[in-house]
């Protein structure tokens, strides 16, 4: 297998995590879209140096975690994949700030550094959230959902034809480099040369492929709006799962709760 | 088809100058070398290619770009390549994208999904992604997507390639079977024997021969100008096996 076929399975296996059933992944997808936003929407509201007041978050996500089912090695690896972005994000932080802001024992730290691992924190709270959404859920259940929240069908269509399109080029990358490979058993990757051709036929071949893919689509009727199959339906799980969610980010939000602990053990 | 041709934009002329007509019902077996315009002619009749000279009906409905939802209502296409026909994560939503557009009620999509994978024997195939199938498994799913559609006019691209001895007898036996009209552009030239009562032999983007299925395909001189040869069921055994 090379990197690409194991990202590959990776998306995959966080797609078909979906199929298990968990009692979260029994929930109304709405229900679950609307409580992803709201964390989102919390996680994004903290400035960016409250280190503290985010992490009872972690809360939340942990019982979602453990109604979902989904194994927690899968989650640990997927973030670590997604980190090093945050970390390219916030990486200047210590450069621009550098005024004195924390002291831990003797160690000081600098404002800059608050807020590089605040941006981290916040990343990875916001990455946890997202996947366990689409792990419990599937990416075809969140848009159908999205698309019934009232977003643009034309954006939801653009969502799942995008998600579909990674997994074409992927596929066409993968099969260029195993042909490569066989060809030239000696190489383990190919030379700069080589690699620039492939680059401009691969371009050329996924839009080949993307064309006809898209032409089986309108063979099979698609009119511009993919349709989701299984229906939702929203009961009272849903109902007391969206309260008790948007209220703990309320809680989380309003209430500064490691103060509060804080201020209860002194 | 009347006079149809047509010349990819990079020049190279895959149609030149096709006719024929097929009347509902038919079953015709589409022969010819590696890029004689098999699969040209078959993404004709389905509106992906539009003739660049001539004319191609579909029932009443001449196939153009104004025309094209009324014939792919009709028509259904499968692909040479199964990876072309299959893009949604799992073969049941696959299988069940056709009939999702055509606005079926959802208990009817269960149903005709489940009827098409039986069809193709892949019903224990449901809730795999198409992505992670053998390449026999992805061409009946790929057939499978295209059953659910329940077309008059069934275009088959090679649909024996890849499948295995068991899996290839239960296509032939469902080809003759199925009441509406079908194309079958296929090398496997017994299965053309078996499934197809006539037969159009291609060479070089013209039809050289148009007739019953079993006086051409037993014409060796007409096969070996189309760059074809005998079915293997009539070429005898050159191996006699040791008693
Ligand atoms: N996308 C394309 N661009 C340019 N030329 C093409 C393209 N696709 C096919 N051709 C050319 O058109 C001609 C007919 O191709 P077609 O695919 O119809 O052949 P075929 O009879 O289906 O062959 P095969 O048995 O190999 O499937 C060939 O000469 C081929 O090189
Ligand atoms: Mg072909």
């Amino acid at each position: 297998m090379t990197p690409i076929d194991r990202a590959i399975s990776h998306l995959h296996s966080l797609d078909a995590s979906a199929r298990l059933d968990s009692p979260l992944g029994r929930l109304d997808a709405r229900a679950k879209v609307l409580v992803t936003l709201g964390f989102l929407v919390t996680v994004a509201s903290f400035g960016r140096h409250q280190l503290l007041q985010p992490l009872p978050l972690v809360i939340l996500l942990s019982a979602g975690w453990a109604l979902s089912e989904i194994p927690v090695r899968s989650l640990g690896f997927r973030l670590a994949i997604a980190s090093p972005v945050a970390v390219l994000i916030g990486m200047w932080n210590p450069l621009f700030e550098p005024e004195p802001m924390l002291r831990l024992g003797s160690m000081v730290v600098s404002a800059g550094w608050v807020s590089f691992l605040s941006i981290l924190e916040r990343f990875l709270l916001g990455m946890a959230a997202v996947l366990l959404l689409i792990g419990s859920t599937g990416v075809d259940a969140v848009a159908a959902a999205l698309g019934r929240l009232g977003v643009p069908r034309v954006l939801v269509t653009q969502l799942l034809l995008l998600y579909r399109y990674v997994f074409v080029l992927a596929a066409e990358v993968e099969r260029m480099l195993r042909a490569h490979s066989l060809r030239a058993p000696n190489r383990p990757r190919p030379e700069l040369r080589t690699v620039r051709s492939m680059l401009g036929e691969l371009l050329l071949r996924s839009l080949a492929r993307a064309e006809r893919v898209h032409a089986a689509m309108l063979c099979r009727g698609f009119a511009g709006e993919l349709r989701a199959v299984t229906p939702l339906r929203l009961g009272l799980g849903d109902a007391l799962f969206v309260l008790a969610g948007l209220g703990f980010l309320a809680l989380v939000r309003l209430a500064d709760l490691p103060r509060a602990i804080g201020n209860l053990l002194r | 088809m009347r006079g149809v041709r047509f010349t990819f934009p990079d020049g190279s002329e895959a149609l030149r100058g096709v006719d024929f007509t097929i009347h509902h019902g038919e079953s015709v077996g589409l022969v010819g070398a590696n890029g004689a315009g098999k699969s040209s002619i078959l993404l004709h009749l389905a509106g992906v290619y539009l003739a660049s000279e001539g004319e191609v009906r579909v029932g009443d409905w001449p196939v153009s770009r104004s025309t094209l939802v009324e014939v792919r209502r009709r028509v259904g296409l499968v692909f040479q390549d199964p990876d072309d026909q299959l893009f949604m994560p799992t073969v049941f939503q696959d299988v069940a994208f056709g009939p999702a557009n055509q606005h079926l009620p959802p208990p009817e999509i269960e149903q005709r999904v489940g009827e098409a994978l039986a069809h193709v024997g892949a019903e224990h195939l449901g809730q795999r992604p198409s992505h992670r199938l053998s390449g026999g498994e992805r061409r009946a799913v790929a057939l499978a997507t295209v059953l659910a559609l329940h077309p008059d006019i069934l275009l088959l691209d090679e649909p024996s390639a890849g499948l295995d001895p068991m899996t290839r007898r239960r296509l032939i036996r469902w080809l003759g079977s199925f009441e509406h009209t079908r194309i079958v552009a296929s090398h496997d030239l017994d299965l053309v024997l078996d499934s197809c009562e006539r037969t159009l032999v291609l060479a070089a983007g013209r039809i050289i021969a148009d007739g019953p299925t079993w006086s051409l395909l037993t014409d060796a001189a007409l096969l070996e100008r189309a760059g074809l040869e005998l079915p293997l069921r009539l070429q005898g055994s050159p191996v006699t096996p040791h008693r």
